[in-house]
């Protein structure tokens, strides 16, 4: 791999700008009986909460038309099992490790963010953005004040780069990205998942046993470049674009956009191979036009 | 031996009722390595998510799937055609232990729970009976290759249509065994469970559950266990199972 694909974020060397979606990728084990997992530039963890959580009941998942709705509601082992059973293995295995965090609390996410400091994961995701859970996660997401303030706190008790991932379910993507810069983030990650719902016509019961679950797949992906758009054009700190990336022309337009990295996830669901295709397509892409690095096409797009 | 994608040319196709599809897959290296009950994630065209799919049973290097179109993605799988090439990834689960084929088994299947027990019938020959349940006579599939793996097959109809008029697992207090393997309708693994504890015999289950990766990585499987100490906590049915001791499970 070149030094074409190479990008920095936050102070941080990824060897590529593909992440792995936080939810979609546990914390690596399953994905690495495919390929090594310094494949990817970086793996943000499954969100991990504060004391173990069992999630939602099943069904969780329903097919949409080009995505998929899901109601896992953040089932991890605790902040405490990653970092004594998980932490080691991921860090023998190469790529960047982000720990995505997520609680009903901000002292919640405080005390994890501290925590977790003190560990060898390389940055922090900040999940106030998860529509699967009844208290906090969201509700952190969705107001200019309440993002505002949540990063400020965290920010306190974080020693380490600091993503702030947000909700797509927000009337001005904007001004969300700039509370979240304001507040002391580090970098952005967005969309995380719209919330949806579908209906069983037999049962006459929604699919999800949680009646509602978030978006993602290809379906997102326009909604995603907008968003991603909307808010790198706001904001200074780097923008990583995620939501229904399939390919590597994807990628190159999440960038035109104004992302400076990306996350793959649901498409992972379809083909697990589909990291390696992207990095081929990618390589190829920026040695035909000449690009000698990725970065130069980070927010190139031309509006009307 | 791990999972990865495979692509396998189906050899053979045969419609086994209206809506019931028998498909014979070339994959020489998995087929030396699959075990009864363990399953496989097809790719469909047009649709995000692939379809599990549970292996029938395997010889000479081709997999067997018997599979029932129940929605939008198995009736795409069905419009495959003898020659066209599967994209699956396999194989996957743990299946069903099989501790000593010197043991009497019971295989107890319900509808389209009866396939992924083929391939314990040929474990066990004549040691196994096979009790299989189906709406009526024109639903009934495999029972010829149940008897030809060499299992005594008892055939139940909802209906009475064809054989005993009643259940699948009615035959459980009939028949002389040591462990028993169901798969089928959640209120038949339910009666299955219940009779196997009375009777004190081993028993597993084999699930199915909304499913995206098929390999644990999503956690969207759930299906809900209980520990020995009656705790009871979310498990997944494509990495713990989908084969379950039923002490084990919150039918």
């Amino acid at each position: 791999m070149s030094e074409r694909l190479h990008v920095k974020i936050a102070g941080v060397d990824f060897k590529n700008p593909l992440i792995a979606a936080s939810g979609t990728f546990g914390f690596g084990r399953e994905f690495a009986e495919f390929y090594p997992l310094k494949t990817f530039g970086g793996i943000s963890c499954k969100g991990l909460t504060l004391k173990e959580r069992a999630g939602n009941p099943p069904p969780r998942i329903a097919e949409t038309p080009s995505g998929i709705l899901n109601s896992v509601g953040l089932q991890n082992p605790g902040v405490e099992h990653f970092i004594r059973e998980d932490l080691p293995w991921i860090r023998q295995q190469g790529p960047v490790i982000i720990a995505n965090i997520a609680g009903s609390t901000v002292d919640d996410y405080c005390q994890m963010a501290q925590r977790l400091s003190q560990t060898e994961v390389d940055l922090i995701e900040l999940n106030i953005s998860c529509p699967n859970v009844k208290k906090g996660g969201a509700a952190f997401g969705i107001s200019c004040e309440s993002v505002e303030k949540i990063t400020k706190a965290v920010r306190a008790f974080c020693k380490k780069p600091l993503i702030v991932k947000l909700s797509p379910n927000v009337s001005n993507i904007a001004d969300i990205a700039a509370a979240a810069e304001s507040g002391g983030a580090d970098a952005i990650s967005l969309i995380n998942t719209l919330t949806g719902m579908r209906i069983d016509l037999k049962t006459r019961r929604p699919i999800l046993h949680n009646n509602t679950g978030g978006l993602s797949g290809p379906a997102v992906f326009p909604i995603a470049v907008r968003m991603v758009f909307e808010a790198a054009s706001r904001v200074k700190v780097p923008v990583i674009g995620l939501g229904g990336i399939t390919s590597w022309q994807d990628v190159v337009e999440m960038f035109l956009a104004g992302a400076s990295a990306v996350q793959i996830g649901t498409i992972l669901f379809h083909d697990p191979y589909a990291p390696v295709k992207i990095l081929e397509g990618l390589e190829q892409y920026l040695s035909k036009n000449g690009i000698s690095n990725i970065s130069e096409l980070t927010g190139k797009v031309q509006p009307w | 031996m791990k999972y990865d994608v495979w692509n396998g040319t189906v050899i053979r196709k045969e419609a086994l009722t209206q809506d019931i599809f028998d498909f014979t897959v070339k994959a020489p290296t998995l087929a030396s390595v699959v075990k009864p009950g363990q399953f496989a994630n097809i790719l469909v065209p047009n649709k995000l998510l692939r379809r599990p799919i549970s292996i029938c049973s395997v010889q000479n290097g081709f997999l067997r799937f018997v599979f029932q179109i129940r929605g939008e993605g198995t009736e795409l799988l069905s419009h495959f055609q003898v020659g066209d090439t599967l994209d699956f990834l396999a194989p996957l689960g743990n299946g069903f232990p099989v501790e000593d084929p010197q043991k009497k088994a019971i295989f107890v299947g319900g509808g389209i729970g009866v396939p992924p027990l083929l391939g314990l019938a040929q474990k066990y020959g004549r040691n196994g009976t096979a009790a299989l349940g189906f709406r009526s006579k024109e639903a009934v599939i495999l029972e010829k290759d149940f008897a030809a793996a060499g299992s005594t097959v008892k055939i139940a109809t909802d209906n009475g249509s064809f054989g005993h008029h009643g259940f699948a697992a009615d035959f459980l207090e009939e028949t002389s065994f040591d462990i028993c393997y169901a798969c089928g309708p959640k209120p038949m693994l339910k009666a299955v469970s219940k009779l196997c504890k009375q009777m004190n015999k081993q028993c597993w289950i084999s699930l199915e559950e909304r499913m995206a990766c098929g390999i644990g990585a999503c956690l969207g499987c759930a299906v809900e266990l209980k520990r020995s100490n009656g705790e009871s906590y979310y498990g997944h049915v494509c990495k713990d199972g989908p084969v379950f001791s039923s002490e084990e499970v919150v039918l």
